[in-house]
């Protein structure tokens, strides 16, 4: 039988591509900005960024280095993801578990969940002025629905069997959440971590344009007022590099959780 | 005294709006520490017995008694193994036979006399620390049945606990069975599709009618058994050999025959 899709590339063609997808992108950026096309002032080269991140690594800008803005960023994301993951886990658990609850919860949460997390800038500002609240608000936003659906989906559509092999035992209700229908969820849930994970650092420049002080997103919104638009890629470009690095780490963790569990 | 009664036992199915009888008038009786195996055309309703019995469901007409009160709800002292086995896949052999034990509040030192007892029991040594999905399916249905047992509980509920395995391991188990009930007799309601199965483990064999499920005969094999004297027979296939076996057997096997498959569950 023919498959539906073509034939998947070895792992060295695979290298190949990607290297061949990446070098076609930086020549096409590269021969934008080099061409006149567009303003060199709005579009940096390559290589002026390149330049531009060497210095950034030492020298401050915005009051600091950008490993130390970087550092600001992923202090606030920590705050943010952590009372995502504390409170979204937890409730989806619960919510799967209690059905009056879920019915409680699901009109708010649905309602509120298509909202981008930037949207609640204005909201963040007042609330919090410029101290840690408000990114924290914004980020814990873009985290919170994935690590609620996610926990809550794994618990509504445990296998029945392994709730009924408790109730059979005489487990009681707390036990039965905490030894069953957490461990049973986990793939999903740590799956839901992953994705809220990545959807938190997403909203991390929105989180920082009214931060006062340091962080990747204030230092890009400064290069912004300075048209300096080399530091606007670099911190891009910082915030893709850290981003991937959050993923492939929780990558990781799903995968060994799956391989304990007999999944893959 | 731990008897389970189906007495009148009816149940209904909605689907759709309308409702279908999966049961109508069930009666039968399991005598204390007697082994009552279930057999009946796919679809008869034998799991919806052995489930009111376990009180997953409640019946829609009639009584399910166990030990002379009607079923609660699901509790340790009537045990159950699935035919899927349900083993917790995050928890090793021995956290999983635990499991019921720490229920029941036991101190650390006798639960751990327990449990190593009945993983002897079940040949299961060396297992402790493996995790269910690094077992074969016989294994895993061990751990199953050695979770069930070793909350002594006073009533065995068995839903075509073979059924998964291969033709050489359900044998095996077969014999362990009957070895295991030798020591440590129960009531136990055992359902299966295979009829040689029925009549070499049970004291009695029920035959039910398609859907909706009522018990048609109930034959007692204790009787035959002791008479052709089958336990001088260690090994299943000299038992299923014996010309007594074989009649039963055909006996039953011409009973189901008379019933149509009904649609399967």
């Amino acid at each position: 039988m023919r498959s539906s899709t073509t034939r998947p590339p070895s792992t060295a063609e695979r290298l190949l591509l990607g290297a061949i997808g990446l070098a076609s992108f930086l020549g096409l950026w590269w021969g934008m900005s080099a061409s006149g096309l567009v303003a060199k002032q709005f579009l940096p080269t390559p290589l002026d960024v390149l330049a531009r991140t060497q210095y950034l690594l030492t020298e401050p800008f915005a009051g600091a280095t950008l490993p130390e803005h970087l550092a600001r960023s992923l202090e606030r994301y920590a705050y943010g993801f952590l009372l995502a993951a504390g409170v979204g886990v937890p409730l989806g658990l619960l919510m799967g578990w209690f059905r009056w609850l879920d019915a409680m919860v699901t009109p708010v949460f649905d309602g509120l969940r298509f909202i981008a997390p930037i949207a609640w800038v204005p909201f963040a500002a007042l609330w919090f002025g410029t101290g840690i609240g408000g990114p924290i608000m914004i980020i814990f936003s873009g985290a919170f629905p994935p690590c609620l659906i996610n926990a809550y989906r794994g618990a509504r559509f445990v296998d029945a069997k392994y709730i009924e092999a408790a109730r059979m035992l005489g487990t009681g209700s707390l036990r039965t959440i905490l030894e069953v229908l957490l461990p049973a969820s986990f793939p999903a849930i740590v799956a839901g971590l992953r994705i809220g994970a990545g959807l938190g650092w997403q909203s991390l420049v929105g989180a920082e344009l009214i931060v006062a002080s340091a962080g990747v997103g204030y230092m890009m919104v400064q290069g912004q007022s300075n048209i300096s638009t080399p530091t606007v890629v670099a911190g891009m470009v910082a915030i893709g590099l850290v981003g991937l690095v959050i993923d492939v780490f929780l990558r990781q963790i799903e995968a060994f959780v799956r391989h304990r569990r007999g999944l893959a | 005294m731990s008897a389970i009664e189906f007495d009148n036992v009816g149940r209904l199915f909605e689907r759709d709006g309308r409702s279908f009888p999966a049961l109508d008038g069930v009666d039968l009786t399991v005598a204390d520490k007697e082994f009552v195996a279930l057999v009946g055309p796919s679809g008869c309703g034998k799991t919806t017995c052995l489930r009111m019995a376990a009180g997953f469901e409640a019946p829609s007409s009639g009584r399910v008694l166990v030990g002379g009160a009607p079923v609660p709800g699901p509790g340790p002292d009537r045990a159950v193994v699935f035919q899927q086995f349900a083993l917790f896949p995050w928890k090793t052999v021995a956290d999983n036979v635990a499991f019921g034990l720490r229920n029941k509040g036991m101190a650390a030192p006798e639960r751990r006399d327990r449990i190593a007892a009945i993983i002897k029991l079940m040949g299961l040594d060396g297992y402790e620390t493996a995790f269910p999905h690094q077992l074969s399916g016989g294994m895993q249905q061990r751990v199953a049945i050695a979770r069930a047992y070793v909350l002594d509980p006073q009533v065995l509920l068995m839903d075509e606990p073979f059924g998964a395995l291969d033709a050489q391991t359900r044998v095996v188990m077969q014999e362990e069975l009957v070895r295991i009930a030798r020591i440590n007799p129960r009531t136990v309601l055992f359902i299966t599709h295979a009829v040689e199965e029925a009549v070499y483990l049970a004291d009695r064999v029920a035959v039910m009618t398609q859907r909706p499920g009522r018990i048609k005969e109930v034959l007692d094999v204790r009787a035959i058994r002791a008479a052709e004297n089958w336990d001088r027979h260690a090994r299943v296939e000299d038992v299923m050999d014996l010309e007594s076996f074989v009649h039963l057997r055909t006996h039953i096997w011409r009973s189901l025959r008379e019933e149509k498959v009904g649609g399967e569950r």
